[in-house]
């Protein structure tokens, strides 16, 4: 017997692909993001700060208007992806991991950058002095230092990716088997008659891939902490 | 050898230093908290840059203003070991002291692995890492780190200053071993002058940010208006002397300078080895002719150099003895009845040294106290 239904499968899969490659593509800029907003100060760095967090206090409906002006078939960027190489994100799944990577954003980089400001610099100092450049001390001193946060930072935002309703509804629209994430499904199911058990599966699924994703989430730190010798 | 001549602004006062290092032994820099000590290694590594002057190192220029160059830290192959040892807590004692290594082309590499492990004694430690080390087993780390980086000038920033004196005790035979078995020049930054008078070869006074004294440690050790500077309760000269013989049925040994010989409880040196001691002024006493009949068996000829105030009711006296110095602390009222005046011939009777041996681990159980001789 099959524990979920087709419907329900096709759901979870597309969450956990729309979320991943979010994830994914997000995470390179988020190190960047925070190692210089976490190691630098330069003219404009609260207005870049603010930039950066702006999505955590938008309307989740704004960030997806705003990406469905811009990055639709007729918008600036959205229209140029298009003729240029016929890449289209709206009403697509490419077009909800883009809009959850803009949402899920500022949780990676708060949690990087927290643990880039617990990094000592003068151990970055002791590795100039031993012969290190940038890119050098990048990767051997700073990203092992960091991963702890990096983990944390990326499994947070992935179960948060997974979960987001309204960038994800504005931009891409609510299309089974191509845009329809779990809350999306679950949305769709309680506007119909007789879907409450429905919602009821499907929200059971959310529940136990988000409390599954925070203690993973806590359980990698840890490891990862003792790995780099931290406990 | 090490050749600065640097100005820098930091914050209430201006930086402004030139000394030159040879390219054998310890060059301390000597003064206060505060006086500018550390700015001046962070110069030299490139952590921080002058206003300008120059730095050259053998015969790489690192920095001249003038001729705009600034060679990056990472391109200047000078060693440095912190305070606070900075070892990269994600990484066993092993891989922190491949770090440096491993970012020299192999043909450069004239230090080995094994030797500097054998040397600092970490053999033992190799696969630990530094959250678990002591604090004297981390800076034996650091020293290791910085020297596999084959570095062409080692510093130190004050590397004992977190340690106890049991650990400094620890560590320091360790410093004297690079600095007598490995060919590269350190300069050390300090403020106890125990350190440097045992370590060093060379001291360089500085306060204030300028420098106020620099030589050999026995001449800037035996000024008298530098007492202020390196601390009133430790005034006193240096003296280097080699062990003549021993006399083992009195427990005694005699030691030789081009001033005279000294009678010292026996030391566990061979004759000929190199010794030096700290004898404070507080522990001179200053005679006009040889006494009779007293129980201090050091009576030195000597001859009065030059006098200054010391406190209230205290004067220095420095004291010629063939090309080395000795200071009395004695009191002013004394000056006066004997009628000391530079040119004065004196006998400096010695009642105390406190043993700073040059090299090895011998008379570790004498380390930092005075003996009474």
């Amino acid at each position: 017997m099959e524990i979920l239904t087709p419907m329900e499968t096709t759901a979870l899969l597309l969450s956990l692909r729309v979320a991943g490659v979010a994830i994914a593509l997000g995470l390179p800029l988020a190190v960047l993001a925070a190692w210089v907003l976490g190691r630098y100060s330069f003219p404009g760095k609260t207005l870049f700060d603010g930039l950066v967090h702006l999505p955590l206090v938008l309307p989740p409906v704004v960030t997806g208007y705003i990406l469905l002006v811009t990055m639709g078939t007729k918008g600036g960027v959205g229209g140029w992806l298009y003729q240029t190489f016929g890449i289209k994100l709206i009403f697509t799944a490419e077009g909800a991991s883009l809009a959850v990577a803009v949402t899920s954003f500022p949780l990676m980089v708060r949690a990087i950058r927290l643990s880039v400001e617990a990094i000592d610099g003068g151990l970055e100092a002791a590795a100039r002095t031993l012969g290190a450049g940038p890119v050098d001390r990048f990767f051997t001193i700073l990203l092992p230092l960091m991963a702890p946060g990096l983990l944390s930072g990326a499994i947070v935002a992935f179960a948060a990716a997974m979960g987001e309703f309204g960038a994800v509804i504005t931009f891409v629209s609510n299309i089974p088997g191509k845009t329809q994430t779990l809350p999306l499904a679950i949305y769709a199911a309680t506007q119909e008659p007789g879907g409450d058990a429905v919602a009821a599966r499907l929200a059971a699924i959310s529940f136990t891939v988000a409390l599954l994703a925070l203690m993973l989430s806590e359980f990698l730190a840890n490891r990862v902490r003792r790995l780099i010798g931290q406990v | 050898m090490l050749d600065l001549q640097i100005r820098q602004r930091l914050g209430a006062f201006t930086l402004d230093i030139a000394f030159t290092a040879e390219e054998r032994g310890v060059t301390a820099l000597f003064g206060r908290s505060g006086s500018g000590k550390t700015s001046v290694i962070n110069a030299i590594a490139g952590l921080t840059r002058p206003d300008d002057g120059h730095i050259r190192v053998g015969d790489t220029m690192f920095f001249d203003s003038a001729r705009r160059i600034d060679v990056p830290v990472e391109k200047r192959r000078i060693g440095y070991v912190f305070q606070d040892s900075r070892l990269f807590p994600h990484m066993t004692v092993r891989s922190n002291l491949e770090y440096g290594l491993r970012r020299v082309p192999a043909a450069e590499r004239r230090i080995a692995f094994g030797p500097v492990v054998d040397l600092l004694g970490l053999g033992h430690l190799l696969d630990r890492r530094p959250r678990g080390l002591s604090g004297g087993e981390r800076q034996r780390v650091a020293f290791g780190r910085a020297l596999l980086a084959q570095p062409r000038l080692l510093l130190m920033d004050e590397p004992m200053a977190s340690l106890d004196a049991a650990r400094k005790a620890e560590i320091m035979p360790y410093i004297e071993r690079l600095r007598d078995e490995m060919n590269i020049p350190i300069v050390m930054v300090s403020h106890a002058l125990d350190e440097v008078v045992r370590l060093a070869t060379t001291m360089v006074l500085i306060g204030e940010g300028r420098v106020r004294a620099s030589g050999p440690v026995g001449t800037v050790m035996g000024r008298l208006d530098l007492s202020a500077v390196t601390g009133a309760q430790d005034a006193g000269a240096v003296l280097d002397l080699t062990v003549e013989t021993h006399i083992p049925e009195d427990g005694l040994s005699v030691l030789a300078f081009d001033g005279g010989r000294l009678t010292v409880p026996q030391i566990d040196r061979p004759p000929g080895s190199a010794v030096r001691l700290h004898i404070h002024a507080r522990d001179v006493i200053v005679a006009l002719k040889p006494l009779a009949g007293v129980s201090l068996r050091n009576a030195l000829a000597a001859t009065v150099i030059e006098l200054a105030e010391a406190g209230p009711s205290s004067a220095d006296v420095r004291l010629a003895l063939g090309g080395s110095f000795l200071i009395a602390r004695i009191t002013r009222a004394a000056v006066r009845e004997l009628g000391l005046v530079p040119g004065r011939e004196v006998v400096a009777l010695v009642k105390g040294v406190a043993f700073e041996p040059d090299s090895g681990a011998a008379v570790s159980e004498r380390h930092g106290r005075v003996v009474d001789v």
